[in-house]
């Protein structure tokens, strides 16, 4: 036998041997046994026809395609779920990273198993799995987004944003403030959110003043902060007095405008906080409105056969404003009547709908 | 096209580029040290995302910018006495040793970050420094003389290693630790304490640079590096284990980047192209090794763990 | 000598054997130990967080699966390092070769979707070896011909692979149905008559782990038993003195990078025809669509000695700490973030040992086991990273 064979088999037999160990002073559940203080509700989570009320607290797992602090599309769920967790009683837990499809169906799979009520699988390309995992587990509730598609089965939500619409609004505010007549866009890679955000920014540029010039810079990255920071520096050299951008990598750029007075216009989340003196306006998704809706549906009986859309109308998406930026009166009521015009119907971006 | 042409775009364009290179010039800079003593450290990535983190806690917590460089230093400085007891006296494989030091880093950093920060928060940004009168120059001034700090530590540093290197009896030392360490030992060398020495430097400015990327940033993030500690670690090929070849890949990497991105702005580069575009500093950086392709000559005895009598 | 010396080298025998029978699993402990700390620092119990990482990894029929399927990247990836190292060449460039494999594999299935599927799924693993080896290729006649150092060039080809894949799959390849208001850079469900088929019904164990363990023992055999093989390991201890002897250097160099790149590309097709979803789908970085596994693959050949058939057992442990990790995150509700740095502190941990360990061996005076990697160059091109002895049988 010779050393690399020795090498391993002892290292498969001491993990052979910890596992009987394990087994022996675990339970005699299956993969999936875990020792969160939740599983003590297992009975009582996954609704049948019957209902629970909402005394009882309802668990809800994340599953995330990036990180839960990234000021983007997982932190805007992720802070959702937070703020909903005294009113409406829920018990959370996350598994953050996790983009890779088969990693996030094991994920999926596990809390399914332990009988959580509603497992969110926060990623436009985990439908297929969601679609096949639902089908094996009907007691419990599925939601995925952002997308529109509930495959037919009674226990899965959809939601997705119509974040072209704020992305109007903030064109229209960046367009009555700009002096220079220059606006930069740094973007990620051009598609999903971004996409329709961008696109929606430029449709609101152009229906307030179309002799402005925006420049869009799709960096090739969601998360690289160095090349979205010198994307808008590139955009300070090119004349630029408001920016705006979107992905989890704006922070380099809000900090470039930061650096150089531009106002920045956010989207996703609240970005005052790291730009307070540039930082005009956030799109902030707040899935609350979903979220709510989707657990008084679970509480009620209904496992899922919805699909949701957060936009102006409904309050999912709002525009926040920075309280400390000197915004003109007469931009912020050009600002208030594009919203206004978009709730009611009278404006389309052309883009979502 | 001709919008690139101007000398405001072209000045911008080169500050940009000098500013890109400079963390993985720094980290690529100390990486050379290492592997002309024969140490070859794969982690790079993961020793600059805990020095970007160590900086970035600092300046939140205390708001000394040039506390935290030190700090970005000392947390090198530490991985780099850790894996010279790891690749020196435990004699690992360098190449295992080196994804494991890079996965340590890459979760560690990030762990850390939610844990002590949670939701990011901007912190201040190196001060541009102008170099009297040579600032002044029209045009190159502000090209080269109007940067941060680090940038020109960055730019010094390659004189000075290139010239400890070549002509100082630790130098010396260095490269015949790197060629043929058993010779080095029959005369005296202590080929131990030499690897200790450059692991120590190396990684040291492995930690710097990760604190010159977060405070030039101004923020930290999940893997902030994205991957430049790697294309660090290239770039000391490319360089053909001189700090001057080093230099000359950086600024070639980073000014193809930088170039790029100003095409996308002004429109040069169409959306459509807009992701092959990015692939353009990796592209020209091998083509332009391939057009210099010379002999070289790794250090001989690179990622080779010594025993005395071995 | 004496017999009083005898029973001194006695003593220290039995003390070596023991260092040397310990010294991994003390290790491993050692690591695990420190994570415990981290995971009490963070409020979470080292215990249960244990326990479900063995259960999720090892505990069941169905985690052994996950793990099974977790290791055949590994493998696949790790065989054609073994390839490579043992020919002294350092491909760093897996991550870009699984991309490419990934793409072309995709690609074909997208242009060629109703073909019968005991002809797709060949065609598929075929196309996706292709597209690896092709980008292998490019690095190794780079390095061959054109003396660019392998690792500056895998690295940049990494890079030059993500951007293609970000294209292709936001703009040709892309799925026009998905029901979003707008599209992501994902393909659509890919025919199922490319899907790997199942080997056990009712499991998701698929044949990628056929032919993984295909990939590995074709590879021994390849690498022991063919004058490829030799050539390659000829090439790997000594570039020059193959080239004395009248050996195709330059060609077997190329051919080292090129089936490195068939196995990575081999195991890309696997990640996107075995997988959950049945479709390809991009971050913006290569880790979103390979899982690390370019780099993860690395570690379990090394592990595994560089030989073939002790990477799959390697890859199998490895797969279990992903997958087992995993399942403990979800346990204790800690960040993933610690799950990657644990798995950095096992491999800094059990690498350190192995030197330790060996030279135990030597001293017990166990047989071939004398380290090939001596200080001093012979000759003038030396591996990178030492072969390791005990592999040739």
């Amino acid at each position: 036998m010779n050393d690399t064979m020795r090498r391993w088999g002892r290292l498969v037999a001491v993990l052979a041997a910890l596992t009987i160990v394990a087994a022996a002073c675990g339970d005699d559940d299956t993969a999936g046994e875990d020792g969160t203080g939740a599983t003590g509700a297992t009975t009582t989570g996954g609704t049948g026809a019957t209902g629970t009320t909402s005394a009882e607290p309802l668990q809800v797992a994340l599953i995330a395609p990036s990180a839960t602090n990234d000021l983007a599309f997982t932190q805007s769920m992720f802070d959702a779920l937070n703020a909903l967790k005294d009113s409406e009683n829920l018990e959370i837990s996350v598994s953050d990273n996790l983009f890779v499809v088969d990693d996030a169906a094991s994920a999926i799979r596990n809390y399914a198993s332990q009988g959580y009520d509603l497992v969110i699988a926060h990623g436009s390309q985990f439908g297929g799995t969601v679609e096949q995992i639902a089908a094996e587990f009907p007691e419990v509730s599925f939601a995925w987004g952002t997308a529109g598609d509930t495959f037919g089965q009674p226990n899965v939500y959809a939601y997705q944003a119509a974040s072209d619409q704020g992305g109007y609004v903030q064109g229209v505010l960046a367009a009555g403030l700009t002096e220079s007549k220059v606006i930069g866009v740094v973007g990620p890679i051009e598609v999903g959110d971004a996409k329709l955000y961008v696109d929606g920014f430029k449709v609101g540029v152009e229906a307030t003043d179309p002799s402005i010039d925006v420049r869009v810079n799709y960096t090739g990255s969601f998360s690289d902060v160095g090349l979205a920071s010198e994307a808008a520096r590139s955009f300070v050299a090119a004349d630029a007095d408001a920016m705006t951008g979107t992905a989890q990598m704006v922070v380099g750029a809000i900090g470039v405008a930061t650096e150089n007075d531009i106002a920045w216009f956010g989207t996703q989340a609240n970005q005052t906080s790291l730009g307070p003196s540039v930082v005009v306006a956030s799109q902030v998704y707040h899935w609350e409105v979903v979220l709510t809706e989707i657990i008084d549906g679970i509480r009620g009986g209904t496992l899922g056969g919805e699909s949701f859309t957060i936009d102006l109308a409904n309050g999912g998406e709002v525009i926040e404003y920075n309280p400390d930026y000197p915004l003109p009166a007469d931009v912020k009521a050009a600002g208030d009547e594009a919203i206004a015009g978009i709730t009611d119907g009278t404006i389309t971006t052309g883009v979502s709908e | 096209m001709s919008k690139f042409f101007t000398l405001t775009v072209l000045t911008a364009t080169v500050a940009s580029g000098i500013r890109l290179a400079t963390p993985f010039l720094l980290a690529s800079l100390g990486e050379t040290i290492g592997q002309r003593s024969g140490l070859l450290n794969l982690g790079v990535d993961g020793i600059m995302l805990l020095g970007a983190f160590g900086a970035y806690y600092t300046v939140l917590e205390t708001q000394n910018i040039w506390l935290a460089v030190l700090v970005g230093a000392a947390v090198g400085l530490v991985m780099g006495l850790v894996t010279a007891v790891v690749n020196v006296t435990l004699k690992a494989e360098q190449g295992i040793s080196g994804i494991g030091v890079f996965l340590f880093g890459l979760g560690l950093s990030d762990l850390l970050f939610q844990k002590l920060v949670g939701t990011p928060v901007p912190i201040q940004t190196f001060p541009t420094v102008e170099v009297p009168l040579l600032s002044s120059i029209p045009t190159l001034g502000s090209m080269f003389f109007r940067a941060n700090l680090m940038v020109y530590l960055a730019f010094l540093l390659v004189p000075v290693l290139a010239f400890v290197l070549s002509r100082t009896t630790y130098g010396t030392n260095v490269t015949a630790v790197g060629e043929n360490p058993a010779a080095a030992d029959s005369v005296g060398v202590s080929v131990a304490r030499i690897r200790y020495s450059t692991a120590a430097l190396g990684s040291t400015l492995a930690g710097v640079a990760g604190a010159a990327l977060a405070l030039q940033l101004g923020i930290f993030q999940q893997n902030l590096t994205q991957g430049q500690g790697f294309i660090a670690v290239a770039l000391v090929y490319f360089g053909a284990w001189r700090p001057v070849g080093v230099l000359a890949g950086s600024l070639l990497y980073g000014m193809v980047a930088s170039t790029v991105l100003t095409w996308k702005t002004l429109g040069v580069i169409p959306q459509s192209a807009s992701d092959l575009a990015a692939m353009a500093p990796a592209v020209l950086t091998v083509l332009a090794l391939v057009a210099v392709a010379r002999r070289f000559r790794q250090p001989d005895a690179l990622a080779k763990p010594y025993e005395r009598g071995g | 000598m004496t017999i009083g010396r005898r029973r001194f080298t006695r003593r220290h025998d039995r003390r070596r054997l023991l260092v040397s029978w310990l010294a991994l699993p003390a290790a491993a402990f050692a690591a695990l130990l420190v994570g415990a700390g981290m995971l009490v620092a963070l409020g979470a119990d080292p215990i249960t967080g244990y326990r479900a990482l063995l259960d999720g990894a090892f505990g069941s029929p169905g985690a052994l699966t996950d793990t099974a399927i977790k290791a055949v990247p590994l493998v696949l990836v790790g065989v054609g390092i073994c390839i490579a190292f043992r020919a002294n060449v350092l491909n760093i460039g897996g991550e870009g070769q699984l991309v490419m494999g990934g793409l072309a594999s995709t690609g074909l299935v997208l242009a060629l979707p109703d073909l019968p599927g005991p002809l797709l799924v060949p065609l598929v693993l075929l196309a996706g070896a292709v597209g690896g080896a092709i980008w292998g290729a490019i690095a190794g006649s780079l390095k061959a011909y054109l003396n660019v150092n392998e690792i500056l060039s895998t690295i940049m080809l990494n890079i030059v692979a993500v951007q293609i894949m970000n294209y292709l799959l936001a703009g040709p390849l892309v799925d026009k149905e998905f029901s979003g208001f707008s599209l992501i850079p994902q393909t659509r469900r890919l025919s199922p008559n490319a899907d790997l088929p199942v080997l056990v019904q009712g499991t998701k164990l698929h044949a990628g782990v056929v032919v993984a363990v295909l990939a590995a023992v074709l590879a021994y055999v390849l690498l022991w038993r063919t004058g490829l093989g030799f050539r390659l390991r000829a090439v790997g201890l000594s570039r020059d003195a193959s080239s004395y002897a009248g050996m195709p250097v330059r060609r077997t160099i190329t051919l080292a990078l090129t089936l490195s790149g068939a196995m990575a590309g081999l195991a890309g097709a696997v990640l996107v025809f075995g997988s959950a979803s049945h479709r390809m789908v991009t971050d913006g970085t290569a880790t979103g669509f390979t899982g690390s596994a370019g780099f993860n693959g690395i570690v379990a050949a090394l592990f595994g000695g560089l030989n073939p058939l002790w990477t799959i057992a390697s890859a199998f442990v490895f797969g279990g700490l992903l997958v087992g990790g995993n399942a403990m995150q979800i346990a204790v509700q800690v960040p993933t973030a610690l799950i990657v740095a644990l798995n950095g502190l096992l491999v800094v941990f059990v690498v350190s040992i192995e030197h330790l360990r060996r030279r135990y061996r030597v001293q017990l005076g166990s047989p071939a086991t004398v380290p090939i990697a001596s200080g001093g160059g012979e000759d003038a091109e030396r591996p990178g990273i030492p072969v390791r002895e005990g592999a040739e049988e």
